[in-house]
């Protein structure tokens, strides 16, 4: 009984992301536009955007690889399976075990390194500049995402994300400055992997600062599609990475009942919520920075991670 | 005996040196010579292997009547050596399995095929030696036939010179080596291992050994600073014999260092861990970074060989470090993750090199600014390298991923480390470690991106055409075992557990009785990682979403010019090149590690000149360390100059003082 209810927790688990990433930009762009005074598409237009686009012939460039075609099926799976083992609404997932911080770091890291190839693989200056430029994002955030994950898991003992929760579901954590660093370099992190605004616009074409989009500039029809929908899945993981360590309060623990999954559900949805209308908020209020101050931005979560790490080698208790 | 078999082999390697010799120029030898070297290094690695698995008890060595008179020569298999000779022959099977379509290409194959097993058999010995004098010899022998390959090709500009700071670097190392043996075996002069292994070293010895050592074994290796000849050397080799030198003889390097470090010197200071771990991350990132700046195909290899035997000397100066601290545990992870990654970086090296080979063979090409959209030319070769990339990026389930996960995971239990020097250093080498994790997808992305995808920038590459079946063969066997050590790695961590008990006192938990076939490092902390479950998600979804996609989606395609926001230039120029690629990470990191500068000359309006950047880049180490060390060498050659044209009765004086000094020696001499 346990092990089915574990099993369906893990594949409800995995439907859930899939169903509500789309909804989690829908509801970003909608605040967003709503902070501009505008009325903004409706929340499922996320959805109808992707049914037109699978409808859609492809139109492929003609000297396109195989690459290029087969990529976003990698970069689609690839992040499904790092957002399907963060916990969202119960640490008890059955195959959380499988990976820990560090593997679904790496995991994105794959995901990451096809696009930037496929950026290249038709021989365009666009696709270029997008992936040279990410790479050199990804190069400083990397090493920022490992350092942070080494701080809270010097915090929790170890580096699996439920028995993180699990840990910082118990009172004996409490407050830490190790923790407020690692809090403030997470977010830095995460806005510039999914190219938010300061770092990227997701909404912006034919500018030369674009980083995203540029690398996905030549895919049409279901392939966009895919990669439209992994974007959104990233985004919907990193609030999730962010919520079930920092505010793991809700969270369905491992073997409780019906009626606690229901309320970390429930829970869940509201912390997306409230992540989404925080980054709507910072977005709305701050101006996109040149390229080249992004290492600088970026370095500073590199550098609140490896203090949060030193502080945690000084002494455990900080 | 498992010795005997295998020095049986080795011997057979050496004759077939002879036969190389005799028969290089007919039809056929190439053929003759690489198979019959795969037949007798997949019967070496057998060996190896069923001493590995079965893990008898220790074997007594084998004295063999030749060398210095009253020494012998002592071989010996234990489990490092064991571990060692599989690592050796497996990368010389897969290359000897490459060379047998790759050799073909060969145009001189008399200056390649006598050298060839001679490196193996070389290789071989260095690992089997069970004493100090036929350790130097059979390393000094290695690096020989190595130089001999290196210099197969002394037509091409800078081969020669690459064959020359080789040599010189090489019996630098060597010497560095012979100090450290003689201090190891002291007044008394006994060379055998084991007799080391008993002597009590004194604390200062022991640290001067492990310095020597240290720069001995990691001249060798490829540690910054002493890694200058490498990126040289490597790449100037046959593609075979470059990715034998990078994968196989760096970790050749790597076993002395283990051997004399952990086996001989028994306890070690806190300070060596420090040593090796700042030594290892340093090399790490300057690596990776110099990797990022190349746009000679082999040569950028050859630096990223530089990066991970960076990694590797990172599990290496933290195994030290825990074990001087007395925590079996902890080294054992570390020792563990430094040897899984020397396994590693031996399969998805070589599978690169034999990349870059086939990529040569078929346009004629090193320099990538040169290729481009190969992989619609050579879509095998594309796919293999691809493999390798990932695999080098460290990322899942390959199985470079795992080994840096192993050495994280040793990184998280530091803190119970009670040297300071050790707690403030440590982090920070855990930071460069994931940079260079990250900088080495950068430089594969950069590598794999400009040589295969996009548009061919030459016409070499345009007329490009996939490599013969054998050399593919080598290369799918490369690929395999990275994927098999990447999604069962619990297997490998077992296989490795006798060698890191005999150098920690403990081994890691068994691995293979997890539910799963998980790696569970250390029990209280609960962090696993399942390759084979991460690999079968991947795979499932990847079906799931191709086979949704392609139900309920319109399956419509229509080829077309690509879009490029309305602007595609028909030119294959106006693609980005390397170094364009390169400029935003040169931006960011090249100013503190090549103290880069870019220089814009604009003409003023009217003036028909070209407008012209210049970007200029200093190999800081070759400037701060090897220059002045040149300098002042050719200072003292030119002083010493004089003494050649003295007088008899001046140089009668000179002996005569010398006989003084030396006799004062003697008598002073405690």
């Amino acid at each position: 009984m346990a092990v089915i209810l574990d099993l369906a927790v893990q594949g409800a688990q995995m439907a859930l992301v899939l169903l509500l990433a789309p909804l989690l930009v829908g509801f970003i762009r909608r605040i967003k536009a709503r902070m501009l005074r505008r009325r903004g598409p409706p929340l499922l237009q996320p959805y109808r955007d992707l049914l037109r686009l699978c409808r859609k012939e492809v139109v492929l460039a003609e000297n396109a690889s195989w690459l290029f075609r087969t990529a976003p099926y990698m970069i689609f799976a690839a992040t499904w399976v790092a957002a399907a083992l963060v916990p969202t609404f119960a640490t008890g997932l059955h195959f959380s075990w499988t990976a820990d911080l560090i593997a679904i770091t790496a995991l994105l890291g794959s995901a990451r390194l096809f696009l930037a190839l496929v950026g290249m693989d038709v021989g365009t200056s666009f696709g270029g500049i997008g992936s040279s430029r990410e790479m050199m994002f990804s190069s400083i955030a990397e090493p920022a995402m490992i350092m942070i994950v080494f701080t809270i898991a010097l915090v929790a003992g170890s580096t699996q994300l439920s028995t993180i929760a699990d840990t910082m579901l118990t009172a004996d954590v409490g407050l830490r400055v190790s923790l407020g660093l690692a809090l403030v370099g997470l977010i830095i992190v995460a806005i510039a992997e999914n190219a938010r605004i300061p770092v990227d616009n997701p909404a912006t074409h034919l500018e030369l600062t674009m980083v995203h989009e540029a690398m996905v500039l030549e895919y049409s029809g279901r392939h966009l599609a895919v990669i439209e929908l992994a974007a959104a899945l990233k985004l919907l993981l990193y609030i999730s990475i962010i919520a079930c360590v920092f505010v793991p309060w809700g969270l369905a623990t491992n073997g409780s009942g019906i009626p606690a999954h229901a309320l970390g559900l429930a829970t869940y949805i509201c912390k997306l919520a409230v992540g989404g209308f925080l980054l709507a908020l910072f977005e709305t209020s701050i101006a996109k920075m040149r390229v080249f101050r992004v290492p600088e931005f970026l370095g500073a979560g590199l550098m609140l991670g490896l203090l949060g790490t030193l502080l945690l080698f000084v002494s455990r208790s900080f | 005996m498992a010795v005997g078999a295998v020095l049986t082999c080795v011997a057979a390697l050496l004759a077939l040196a002879g036969v190389g010799v005799i028969a290089q120029s007919r039809s056929g030898a190439s053929r003759l010579v690489y198979s019959a070297c795969l037949a007798l290094c997949g019967v070496i690695l057998a060996v190896a292997l069923s001493r590995l698995v079965a893990a008898p008890g220790p074997e007594p060595a084998l004295t063999l009547p030749v060398g210095l008179p009253w020494i012998g020569a002592r071989f010996r298999i234990d489990a490092l050596t064991a571990f060692f000779l599989a690592v050796i022959n497996f990368g010389a099977a897969a290359a000897s399995l490459y060379a047998l379509g790759y050799g073909e290409h060969e145009e001189h194959p008399g200056r390649v095929l006598p050298f060839y097993p001679a490196f193996l058999a070389g290789m071989n010995l260095v690992v089997l030696a069970d004493d100090a004098f036929s350790f130097l010899v059979a390393w000094e022998f290695m690096s020989l036939a190595s130089w001999a390959l290196v210099v197969a090709h002394h037509r091409e500009a800078d081969n020669v010179r690459a064959g020359y700071i080789y040599l010189l670097m090489a019996s630098f190392g060597t010497l560095m080596l012979l100090l450290a043996f003689g201090l190891l075996a002291g007044p008394a002069g006994s060379y055998a291992f084991g007799d080391i292994r008993a002597a009590e070293h004194a604390e200062w010895l022991a640290g001067l050994v492990l310095l020597l050592a240290l720069v001995g074994t990691g001249s060798k290796a490829g540690l910054v600073p002493l890694h200058v000849w490498l990126p040289l050397a490597h790449p100037a080799a046959p593609s075979h014999v470059s990715a034998l030198m990078s994968g196989v003889m760096t970790k050749v390097a790597v076993y002395g260092f283990v051997r004399i470090t952990f086996d001989l010197l028994g306890t070690p200071s806190w300070w060596w861990g420090l040593a090796v771990l700042g030594l290892g991350s340093l090399t790490a990132v300057l690596g990776v970074l110099y990797a990022l700046m190349q746009r000679d195909l082999k040569r950028l290899l050859a630096y990223s060989t530089v990066e991970n035997v960076g990694i590797i000397f990172i599990g290496l100066g933290l195994a030290l470090a825990f074990k001087a601290s007395g925590l079996a545990a902890p080294a054992a992870l570390a020792l563990t993750a430094a040897l899984f990654h020397v396994l590693n970086h031996s399969f998805f090296k070589s599978l690169l090199f034999f990349g870059a080979g086939a990529v040569l063979t078929s346009t004629g090409e090193r320099d990538i600014e040169k290729l481009g959209g190969l992989i619609r030319r050579m879509p095998q070769v594309a796919f293999l390298f691809l493999g390798g990339c990932l695999a080098i990026s460290a990322l899942p389930p390959l199985n470079g991923f795992v080994s840096e996960w192993l050495l994280f995971q040793a990184i998280l239990l530091s803190p119970d480390l009670p040297q300071w020097g050790l707690k403030l250093t440590i982090p920070a080498a855990g930071a460069m470690l994931a940079l260079a994790a990250a900088l080495s997808a950068a430089c594969f992305v950069r590598a794999f991106g400009i040589t295969f995808l996009g548009r061919p920038r030459s016409m070499e590459a345009q007329a490009a055409v996939e490599t013969d079946p054998l050399s593919r063969a080598g290369m799918f066997l490369l690929l395999a075992a990275c994927l098999v050590a990447g999604i069962l790695p619990g297997v490998v961590i077992d296989a490795i557990a006798p060698v890191v008990e005999a150098q920690v006192g403990l081994k890691m938990p068994p691995q293979t009785s997890n539910a799963w076939l998980s790696i569970i490092p250390i029990a209280e902390s609960r962090s696993s990682y399942n390759g084979l479950l991460v690999f079968s998600f991947i795979v499932f979804s990847t079906l799931l979403a191709v086979e949704v996609i392609h139900r309920f989606a319109s399956r419509a395609l229509r080829r077309a010019a690509p879009w490029d926001c309305g602007y595609p230039q028909p030119s294959p120029v106006t693609q980005y090149t390397a170094d364009s690629f390169a400029q935003p990470i040169r931006r960011v990191f090249g100013e503190i590690a090549f103290l880069a500068r870019e220089r814009v000359e604009m003409p003023p309006p009217g003036d028909a000149r070209p407008a012209r950047l210049e970007v200029r880049m200093h190999d800081l180490v070759w400037q701060v360390l090897y220059a002045p060390i040149q300098g002042w060498i050719q200072l003292g050659a030119e002083k010493l100059n004089h003494l050649q044209f003295l007088t008899i009765r001046r140089y009668l004086s000179l002996v005569f003082l010398a006989l003084v000094a030396l006799l004062l020696m003697v008598a002073i001499w405690p």
